[in-house]
């Protein structure tokens, strides 16, 4: 059976539970980084190209295929190092990971050093065997914390992580010193507004008016009856928010 | 017992105030390349009140938005003070200097018997060749078997196909593959690496007796004697990695096999580090060198045999010196001089100096 959460100790002794990303997040941000690094190699094929054209034009003869070549390596040298590079750089995160909403992290909860991420992607190698990550994805569905084979060894999870958690929180400790709603008013504004684009349009609209109607006293349900969806999206984030913002 | 709302909110308001500017300092830490002593503790001591704060929401607001939010920043920060130092000057010359050779030293007799079976291997092939000539179309294509049956070796062709550079680059990457290949398959058992390392042999004998065969086999060892030493080295060695990585899970030393298989993994990290560094050497051989005809055999035998050696200095430990070897009954003294250094060390930094006993 998966668990839904990694559990680690803190440094002060209060656990601190962290939410492991699926097979859905990890293919999603997977597919995100491959287009991307597609893109990039075959961005700088096409620059070595166009290289190779202006120099045949303005020498007036065909040049040798050394900036094809060149071009050519380094294509390849980013489409194949990609993952242990970007990875290393942005300590666990890839662009794709970041647009999924999550991270690598080590089983304690830490920063995955230079050595994990490096052995993580080794075994890559056979992760992807035979095709298209089979050996990876059934490891996935079949691990307790949905780890590839890589994982496993590296000893690093893929976890869920907002955005920017920290910024997140202070964002909220401001909303709160702002706002005279109490803490149910504000839970609720906050779960409507984090379910909105998954909600259908009519169905969120009558939830926003019956929330405004009665936490707003500037709310007039028969006047504002037919307010469309992102004026009420915006009025549920100014109530959010407080007075003066 | 559930907490009244107004309870909640009143400790929520109390300390909201607190919690931004805990958050601008985690932020600030999380976004930090480095840190200074104070800047560090001061980290901590961020992280500390927000983890009490964290157990407190936890029993005031269970699954509140703010208790999410905190536990999120609390996660965040907790892998933020948790993290490796980046890689260094002196952490590469420690990795270059010390863990490599370490690492080595643990798979120097699984590599003997691996390059045992290398050796058995290619044994086998020339054997199976010899005897059923037909099998040659097993280990070789159509091409390199027309060539060498109308006495042309392939090796000497391949430069009339990519400039050197190009070459080396394919054959460099190929290497690294068949290498690093030997090691992760050592994850089943350690059965993979010694597969690869049997086919290996297989192939090597097969295309000898084959080569002997038509009078080409002088060539053929002619042409891998300056890269084929340390190639065949550093892959007797990765499958030799591969091999204690399958013995790990095998025979755990650990509570569990993972926690066995990710600590021996982490020790033979380094050697990976080593073949593919070798590798690249040996490419560049293999590219500029081996294929050139107008080599002489004493020079490939010396360039082979010195490449060698310098791998084997490397690997034991010997190439990069130290400026005080640590041995085994110099430990003891050793630590205590370190004691005594990191004491005088705080010493200058202006706090009191630790005490040695």
């Amino acid at each position: 059976m998966a668990e839904e959460e990694l559990i680690v100790k803190g440094l002060t002794g209060v656990d601190i539970s962290l939410r492991i990303a699926g097979p859905g997040t990890r293919s999603y941000a997977f597919v995100t980084d491959w287009l991307l690094r597609t893109l990039l190699a075959l961005g700088l094929l096409l620059a070595g190209a166009l290289l190779r054209l202006v120099l045949a034009l303005r020498t007036h003869r065909a040049p040798g295929n050394g900036v094809m070549i060149a071009a050519g390596i380094v294509a390849i040298a980013i489409y194949v190092l990609y993952h242990p590079v970007v990875e290393v750089a942005m300590r666990g995160r890839t662009p794709g990971l970041r647009k999924a909403g999550a991270r690598i992290v080590t089983v304690e909860g830490a920063t995955p050093g230079t050595g994990a991420l490096l052995i993580r992607n080794l075994f890559r190698l056979i992760d992807s065997l035979p095709v298209c990550y089979m050996v990876g994805l059934a490891c996935c569905l079949f691990t307790k914390q949905r780890v590839r084979l890589g994982d496993m060894v590296a000893g690093t999870v893929l976890v869920v992580e907002e955005s920017d958690p920290v910024r997140s929180l202070g964002r909220l400790s401001a909303q709160m010193q702002r706002s005279a709603l109490s803490l149910e008013a504000l839970q609720l504004i906050h779960d409507l507004l984090e379910r909105w684009p998954s909600l259908e349009d009519a169905g969120r609209r009558q939830l926003a008016r019956a929330l405004l109607a009665k936490l707003d006293p500037g709310f007039d349900p028969r006047r504002d009856d037919a307010a469309n969806g992102p004026a009420l999206k915006a009025r549920l984030e100014a109530l959010l928010a407080g007075p003066g913002h | 017992m559930p907490v009244p709302d107004t309870e909640a909110t009143a400790w929520i308001r109390a300390r909201a105030p607190q919690w931004q500017s805990l958050a601008a300092a985690a932020a600030t830490a999380s976004q930090r390349p480095r840190a200074t002593v104070d800047e560090a503790l001061s980290t901590l001591g961020t992280y500390r009140v927000m983890t009490q704060h964290l157990a407190s929401a936890r029993e005031l607001l269970p699954g509140s938005f703010l208790t999410v939010a905190l536990e999120n920043a609390c996660a965040s920060l907790h892998a933020a003070i948790n993290r490796a130092p980046r890689l260094t000057g002196a952490r590469w010359l420690t990795l270059l200097r010390d863990d490599i050779p370490m690492a080595a030293a643990s798979v120097r007799v699984l590599a003997l018997w691996i390059a045992a079976l290398l050796v058995a291997s290619a044994f086998a092939g020339w054997w199976l060749i010899s005897t059923y000539p037909e099998l040659v179309t097993l280990i070789a294509n159509p091409r390199m078997i027309d060539g060498v049956e109308r006495g042309h070796l392939w090796t000497y062709q391949v430069l009339d196909i990519a400039p050197p550079a190009v070459l080396s680059a394919q054959i460099f990457s190929n290497n690294v593959v068949v290498t690093l290949g030997a090691f992760c398959m050592g994850l089943l058992f350690g059965l993979g690496a010694l597969y690869m390392i049997s086919l290996n042999g297989l192939m090597l004998g097969g295309l000898l007796a084959f080569t002997h065969q038509h009078g080409l086999a002088l060539g053929l060892v002619k042409f891998t004697l300056a890269h084929g030493p340390v190639e065949l080295s550093v892959m007797c060695l990765a499958a030799a990695a591969g091999t204690a990585l399958g013995e790990a899970v095998i025979r755990p030393v650990l509570a569990s096999r993972v926690q066995s298989l990710r600590r021996r993994a982490a020790e033979l990290g380094p050697l990976l580090l080593a073949c593919a560094l070798l590798l690249l050497g040996s490419g560049l051989i293999e590219g500029f060198l081996s294929p050139r005809a107008t080599v002489s055999i004493p020079v490939r035998l010396g360039v082979g045999l010195g490449y060698w050696t310098l791998m084997l200095l490397w690997l034991s430990g010997r190439l990069i010196p130290r400026a005080h070897r640590v041995t085994p009954a110099a430990h003891t003294s050793t630590l205590d001089s370190r004691e005594a250094s990191v004491g005088r060390g705080a010493g200058r930094g202006g706090g009191p100096a630790a005490s040695v006993p």
